[in-house]
């Protein structure tokens, strides 16, 4: 027995001799919740792949800079049409993709012609229908011409799904992705890291610091706080457990920031049809539901990050109309809403949902909110495959709690949606919207259709999703915010 | 013996062939649609189509049955439906670090738990017994978990004696990789550890009682001899059974293990790919593990008939 001791405490030794080194000043591991399936972003929606792979891997003709304006990328300008359907974009010289070849107007043609047409499979393609034909006018200008007028398409071609790929590497991206970002691909360890290295093909090589990028995936949210504490990773651009940071906190090692994404956190509600009539299909029923939330309490359980919401906008954006005060805090009115609607004594209803941390958070405050009016809610937690086929795909549930990510996603509003919501103003108002060329008319109209969806009370509108950033100090230029979803490296340094 | 052993791996081989049904039809009628959660909220129509036509989703549930089946019998399992890469790879990959942690953890059990637990029959009713009895209440009571996060509290983030978590791979760092599994070796083989000094001291008691214990201290045979000898030999069919278990344990156990250290194994790979839903990964990875653990029972039965002639005539 003393000699199996002995002998497992040498072995112990030994295996602790040789610890951790000093890390170099151009590595940064970078850690993630979760592990993006593909590298591709034409074949997956998945935020991950765009997160490690926009701006660093991939670039657009224009990319979304850190605080939500669109600037030139591989385009170094272009010009809009006076009617609003023609782009026509100027490239940049001597730009190379990882592979040594060169980006031409041809190139970007075939690129642009993945994300649009009736064969097209990219998982984006909604966003790039207006786009009628692009064409190459000379080396390096190339021209869109739109079906209709599409306000949204230059943001659209600004963002992760339509990053310019090159025609011999574009069928093995998901595995080996190639841009021309100032990061390239190195390797990928399943289930464990994905590594870039800085590209010697980039056409500005002094201006990128770091010399190699780590993404770690860690999903367990201890896990994530251990890995930061011992050194393991650099920094957790996404945190996603607000109920450990004060743990960071109070390190000097690290900073904590708070920034906004793109994400609301809406209580999705079934409006039900003509056909499977529910409470909610009743305004009234709507409108009392609104007038129970608290919103205050909503961000409490977020231990204060998020922002309130009165309506399916972003605080962050330039058109965004505060509406948090269409339906005040107001138990007696909602008493009475309910009362009138047929259900003076509420009703029961499922609340079905997603098994992530803010969704669990938010929906244990929902039940004794909306309790307090009389409406008793079933919870029901499930994966995210099952809600997607249940709730989304299959509608069958009466409420549900989930963020809705994308920028300018009001158009869903006008779709045959989950949520079941049909108006013919607001899809009118949004066709209007599209087509509006001019800012100032384009956010009074914006704002209109803010507000119907509001007053509609179509679903609960919560909160804005946070973004917790959480990094070592020395860290220098991470994004703070995430207008899109990207882990931009190329501005990073250490101090 | 050849007739023994022909006989379990007959029974074996049917009862491989009747988890590949029942995975398959669990499978199938789990809500969910992998071409959904591939495409997930923004999922159009055509496209949904399209990708199941891909997956193969568009053929009747008999034919992917069989086409699976027959996929299995040439080591051909197919391409992963979120990662787009083989799975044989991606499972062997994982099963670097998952196996190494069972076989050590189920080694550690060994070499902690058999020995106090031969210690504990010895001291019956000393204090060495209830110090045993203590520790193996204290290991079964806690969950591995919570374990795994107190031994990284107190031996990495407190001692920095070993990593936090994560796994440099074998062939970039050996030691580095042997010394980023010793916490979850121990996290994961502790609480075995502590049932297998419980059943070996039980079990070491009852064959102390025999008689033959008796005539061997009568005739005068050193203490050693009649502790280790006689009595341990006879004590181990039951352990070698719960050994044999232990290595089923290991999954749901390396699951959460593999979690709280944030290692790339197998259990990690069931976990991410139910999140996917990717189904082609779970099916593979459950009859792979079925496999093994019959694979086990059958050395198990062998090691059976090794230390006791007697079975093998009954069966």
């Amino acid at each position: 027995m003393k000699k199996l001791l002995a002998a497992l405490m040498t072995a112990a030794l030994t295996l602790t001799a040789g610890v951790a080194l000093a890390q170099p000043k151009d590595r940064v591991v970078i850690g993630a919740s979760l592990e993006p399936p593909v590298l591709d972003p034409g074949l997956n929606p998945a935020a991950g792949i765009r997160e490690i792979t926009y701006q660093n891997v991939y670039e657009g003709l224009t990319r979304i800079d850190r605080s939500g304006k669109i600037v030139a990328g591989l385009a170094e300008s272009w010009t809009v049409s006076p009617d609003g359907k023609a782009y026509t974009y100027k490239l940049r010289s001597g730009v190379k993709f990882h592979n040594g070849e060169p980006l031409t107007a041809e190139t970007v043609k075939f690129s642009l012609e993945r994300l649009f047409g009736p064969d097209t499979k990219v998982v984006g393609k909604a966003l790039y229908t207006s786009i009628e034909r692009v064409e190459v006018v000379d080396a390096s200008t190339v021209k869109i011409s739109l079906k209709q007028p599409d306000i949204f398409l230059l943001f659209n071609l600004s963002i992760g799904d339509a990053v310019i790929v090159e025609p011999k590497s574009a069928a093995t991206n998901g595995v080996t992705p190639i841009g021309t970002g100032p990061f390239m691909f190195k390797e990928r360890k399943q289930g464990d890291s994905v590594t870039l290295v800085k590209a010697p093909t980039y056409r500005n090589p002094s201006a990128i610091k770091l010399n190699t990028i780590v993404f770690k995936f860690i999903s367990d949210s201890s896990a994530q706080i251990n890995a930061l504490l011992a050194g393991d990773i650099d920094a957790f651009p996404g945190f996603q457990a607000p109920e450990l940071v004060e743990k960071l906190k109070s390190d000097p090692r690290f900073v904590v920031v708070p920034g906004f994404t793109q994400g609301e956190v809406i209580l999705a509600t079934n409006n039900g049809t003509e056909a499977n009539k529910r409470p909610m299909s009743n305004l009234k029923v709507r409108q009392a539901i609104a007038h129970a939330i608290d919103r205050k309490e909503l961000i409490q359980a977020e231990f204060g990050f998020g922002v309130p919401i009165g309506s399916f906008f972003p605080p962050s954006d330039p058109d965004y109309v505060d509406l948090t005060g269409t339906y005040k805090l107001d138990l007696v009115a909602a008493k009475k809403l309910l009362a009138e609607a047929g259900y003076p004594n509420g009703f029961e209803a499922t609340l079905k949902l997603p098994d992530v941390g803010y969704a669990k958070r938010a929906g244990e405050v929902m039940v004794s909110q909306l309790g307090k009016i009389g409406i008793k809610l079933q919870v029901t937690v499930m994966k995210f495959p099952q809600w997607l086929q249940e709730v989304f795909k299959d509608r069958n549930y009466d409420f549900t709690i989930v963020a809705h990510t994308e920028a300018f996603d009001l158009d869903r509003y006008t779709r045959d949606y989950y949520w079941n919501y049909v108006s013919q103003p607001f899809k009118d108002g949004y066709a209007e919207l599209t087509k509006e060329l001019d800012p100032a008319k384009r956010k009074v109209l914006s704002q209109k259709l803010q507000k119907m969806i509001a007053d509609d009370a179509v679903n609960g509108y919560l909160f804005e999703l946070a973004k917790i950033g959480v990094w070592n100090k020395n860290l220098v230029g991470m994004w703070e915010n995430s207008p899109t979803p990207s882990v931009d490296m190329s501005e990073v340094h250490w101090k | 013996m050849i007739q023994f052993l022909l006989r379990r791996t007959l029974t074996a081989f049917v009862t491989l062939m009747i988890a590949t049904v029942a995975v398959f039809v669990v499978l199938e009628v789990l809500p969910g649609d992998p071409a959904l959660v591939m495409l997930g909220m923004q999922a159009e129509p055509d496209n949904l189509k399209a990708v199941r036509a891909e997956l193969g989703f568009d053929r009747p549930p008999v034919e992917r049955y069989f086409v699976w089946l027959s996929g299995l019998t040439r080591f051909e399992l197919g391409n992963s439906y979120a990662y787009k890469t083989p799975i044989a790879p991606l499972i062997a990959q994982r099963l670097q670090v998952t196996l190494p942690l069972a076989l050590m953890a189920v080694l550690f059990a060994i070499c902690v738990g058999l020995p106090l637990g031969v210690l504990a029959a010895w001291r019956q009713g000393k204090a060495g017994d209830y110090g045993v009895m203590m520790f193996s209440q204290l290991g079964i009571a806690i969950p591995n978990f919570w374990f795994g996060l107190l031994l990284i509290l107190l031996l990495s983030l407190g001692a920095g004696l070993f990593p936090a978590g994560g796994f440099p791979g074998w062939h970039d760092d050996f030691w580095g990789s042997l010394r980023s599994l010793v916490l979850p070796v121990i996290a994961l083989g502790l609480p075995e550890a502590a049932i297998l000094s419980r059943i070996t001291r039980s079990s070491m008691l009852d064959t102390l009682r025999e008689d033959y214990i008796r005539t061997a201290r009568a005739k005068g045979a050193p203490h050693r001899t009649v502790l280790f000898g006689h009595a341990l030999r006879n004590a181990l069919i039951p352990i070698v059974t719960i050994i044999g278990l232990f290595f089923g344990f290991q999954v749901g156990g390396a699951i959460v293990v593999e979690s709280v250290f944030y290692l790339p194994g197998v259990g990690q790979l069931i976990y991410q790919s139910i999140n996917n839903h990717d189904l082609i990964i779970i099916k593979n990875v459950v009859i792979l593990l079925t496999a093994l653990v019959l694979a086990i029972n059958l050395i198990v039965d062998v090691v059976y008939a090794a230390l006791d002639p007697r079975p093998k005539i009954a069966a």
